[in-house]
């Protein structure tokens, strides 16, 4: 069976060609400033102060079902591994490679499990859809307006990690945070280069399929917990917009 | 893949209904009958009429600002119109970006190409089982059937999806699968066809049976095959909107990703799909956003530990070219598939997506379908409207409906033998030659002043020939007659002085 799809190629692009304008009504560059000229001035209205932009990104999440645990960077991880712990998780699966994680993992009492993702996913893929009761990421960046996690996965932690334990515990610095996606993908400038993979998480997975009823835990993690760390050194030093 | 390590129990998954059940288009011929059949169905009627209001509310709800709502629809067309202005331009750019990145692109003009290539794609990995995250283009190429008859078993995995799929059905909705069936239902049909599951119509426990039903589907499947909310040509990415997470599982868990895409889907920039996306989710479900976004830019690199090693993009055509050669119609392409329009229409709301006979149902399958399927097969479906223009209002990137409903009637109406610079396939297949008689003579009549007043003269006087049953008319109303007298003849009459 042959794969060569060009001759397909050259007539759809042919018969494009043959009809297309001759010239767009807009230029991209007048496409861009009116994108910016729309988000822009909308976030000049909504409040700009760290403090504030945190609270709308919890109050986004909490609306969308997660579980919000603000800390600061010295309780985080107690705090967290006392939760866990107390929602019965036994093996979370968690980036030992990080400074998060290892702070994560070596707080941890002993009822819990620290596992790494050594293997790549094939060596090991039923157990970890059948044994892990957790997985803990940290988030790249979020967006406050939609209370979003932004989540850019890689070798030490794989996608996986965030989507098939039961639960999903993510922690974001307050620090990264964005006002919404338009400044996100300004400001990290996502333009340059993507990675394999970006996931946008915005709460625990769900679906409204049956008879518009909204049930939690469709084919995604359950549950959600995200942990906001702010600075000792205090929120308002941050820069508005700054990612990390 | 070992399938046993499981420590939980995992029901066998009721793979063979893709199979027993092949689901084939029912003929749009027969519009008219199933739209009867569908409004004597007080069930069917009162499941569209709560889903209508309830999303209809959810949507309003997301759009407090006039305003806002207004510049954001602008910048949604302004972002679609660019991307398809320069269309030919962004494909190669997409493929181009993509084969750098590491994905694999084909080109399928037709169903049947698209069809092929996803068969010689599972070949090439001997695979013989499929997950599915949601493609409205894989339905649309009936691409389950194909596959099913050539041994590979494909498993719907979004709840909607794989509620009909087991039920044997269609889509009834583009954004939500399963709309025209209450929990009920689903309670007999996963009963049923899901062993060691009891009746219950609690919806909890109805998506944590399916969530374990396809649980398995995830694991064992060689491919996992998606459809593409929006492509941007600069960075090369794949960015696909999604609530449940089997999306992300398809294109995650097995070794092969192919994600179907019409052609039209591209936008210039990565940057663009902000507006846009912010668009959909509003429009759609009523959501500020929803739970994924999952933006897909290459295979797995090296030293990553999961994701696809192999990532194929199907460009589809499908009958979109002939809508992007004509300069009107071109506008059907700037959908971004939120089912808004649907969701506010009248007829829909009244028949139901099934009636529509379409993969694509209410307003915007009236507009796609004739360049998918041809206007002979779907002749019937741009007169199904009252031209409320409810659904040009709503949509999001202002595609004109109600104005290309009116311009397929015309293309459908029109002689076929008729030579124009974008014919349409399927030109003048509601075409009468008894009725443009009739056109030409009305005209004909209106526009001499001598035959006008020959034809007044006789239509008052022969006034009692009009026939007693007058078709549709007369149903629930007394015919219809001429006046004894014409209004000409009354004003002169009046005017006369006495």
């Amino acid at each position: 069976m042959s794969l060569d799809t060009t001759s397909a190629r050259s007539r759809m692009l042919g018969r494009l060609r043959n009809h297309a304008p001759a010239a767009p009504a807009t230029t991209v560059e007048a496409l861009d400033a009116s994108i910016d000229a729309h988000f822009a001035p909308r976030r000049a209205y909504t409040p700009l102060a760290l403090s504030e932009r945190i609270a709308q990104f919890q109050q986004m999440l909490e609306a969308a079902h997660a579980e919000v645990i603000r800390a600061s960077t010295a309780s985080w991880a107690a705090d967290l591994a006392q939760r866990l712990a107390a929602a019965g998780v036994r093996s979370l699966l968690l980036d030992t490679a990080c400074a998060e994680g290892q702070a994560l993992a070596a707080a941890l009492p002993a009822a819990v499990q620290a596992r790494s993702y050594a293997r790549p996913i094939e060596q090991w893929k039923a157990e970890l859809f059948d044994t892990v009761d957790a997985g803990f990421t940290v988030a790249r960046s979020g967006l406050a307006a939609t209370g979003t996690l932004v989540v850019a996965p890689d070798a030490n932690a794989p996608r996986t990690v965030s989507l098939v334990p039961p639960l999903h515990v993510a922690l974001i610095h307050a620090r990264t945070l964005h006002a919404d996606l338009h400044a996100a993908v300004a400001a990290e400038r996502w333009s340059e280069g993507m990675p394999t993979n970006l996931v946008m998480i915005s709460g625990p997975s769900k679906t409204s399929d049956i008879q518009q009823t909204t049930a939690y835990g469709a084919h995604g993690p359950r549950a959600l917990w995200v942990v906001i760390v702010t600075d000792d050194t205090g929120v308002t030093s941050a820069q508005p917009g700054a990612a990390q | 893949m070992n399938t046993n390590t499981s420590t939980t129990a995992i029901p066998q998954m009721p793979r063979a209904q893709g199979q027993e059940n092949t689901l084939h288009f029912v003929p749009t011929e027969q519009f008219r009958q199933r739209a009867r059949a569908a409004l004597d169905d007080p069930q069917l009627r009162k499941s569209f009429r709560g889903a209508m209001d309830f999303l209809q509310g959810k949507r309003a709800a997301q759009f407090p600002e006039a305003d806002e709502l207004e510049a954001l629809r602008d910048l949604g067309e302004a972002v679609r119109q660019h991307a398809l202005a320069r269309l030919p331009e962004l494909l190669e750019q997409l493929e181009t970006k993509l084969r750098a990145n590491g994905i694999e692109v084909h080109w399928a003009e037709t169903a049947d190409e698209a069809n092929h290539i996803v068969h010689a794609i599972a070949r090439q990995h001997a695979a013989t089982r499929v997950v599915k995250g949601k493609s409205m283009a894989s339905e649309e190429i009936e691409l389950n059937h194909y596959l099913a008859e050539r041994g590979v078993d494909c498993i719907e995995s979004d709840m909607g999806e794989y509620i009909v799929q087991l039920a044997g059905e269609k889509p009834s909705h583009i954004v939500m699968p399963a709309i025209h069936k209450t929990k009920g239902d689903i309670g007999h049909l996963f009963e049923e066809h899901i062993p060691d599951t009891p009746y219950t119509e609690d919806v909890d426990t109805l998506i944590q049976t399916g969530r374990r039903a396809l649980r398995r589907a995830f694991v064992d499947a060689q491919i996992g095959l998606s459809g593409v909310n929006f492509a941007a040509a600069d960075t090369g990415t794949l960015w696909l909107v999604e609530n449940e997470g089997n999306g992300r599982l398809s294109t995650t868990v097995p070794d092969v990703h192919i994600a179907i895409m019409g052609m039209e889907k591209v936008v210039a920039k990565l940057e663009h799909i902000v507006p846009l996306s912010s668009l959909l989710t509003r429009s759609a479900t009523g959501q500020p956003i929803t739970t994924y976004f999952n933006l897909i830019s290459s295979p797995r690199r090296e030293g990553e530990k999961d994701g696809p090693r192999h990532v194929h993009l199907v460009l589809l055509d499908n009958g979109r070219g002939q809508a992007y050669a004509d300069e009107q119609l071109r506008a059907t392409l700037q959908c971004i598939r939120c089912g808004a329009c649907m969701n506010h229409c009248p007829v829909y709301a009244r028949i139901g997506g099934h009636a529509y006979g379409t993969t694509y149902p209410g307003p915007i399958g009236k507009i796609i379908s004739p360049h998918l399927l041809g206007l002979d097969a779907t002749a019937e479906l741009p007169t199904a409207s009252s031209l409320c223009g409810a659904c040009g209002e709503v949509c999001p990137v202002r595609i004109p409906i109600p104005q290309l409903l009116v311009r397929l009637r015309t293309e459908a109406n029109r002689d076929p033998e008729e030579s124009v610079a974008h014919p349409l396939r399927g030109q003048g297949a509601n075409h009468s030659r008894s009725e443009q008689f009739i056109w030409r003579f009305w005209s004909g009549a209106f526009a001499h002043p001598r035959a006008y007043r020959a034809l007044r003269w006789a239509v008052t006087r022969l006034r009692g020939l009009a026939p007693s049953q007058q078709m549709g008319w007369t149903q629930h109303r007394t015919p219809l007659k001429p006046a004894p007298r014409s209004l000409h003849d009354l004003l002169r009459e009046r005017d006369q002085p006495q």
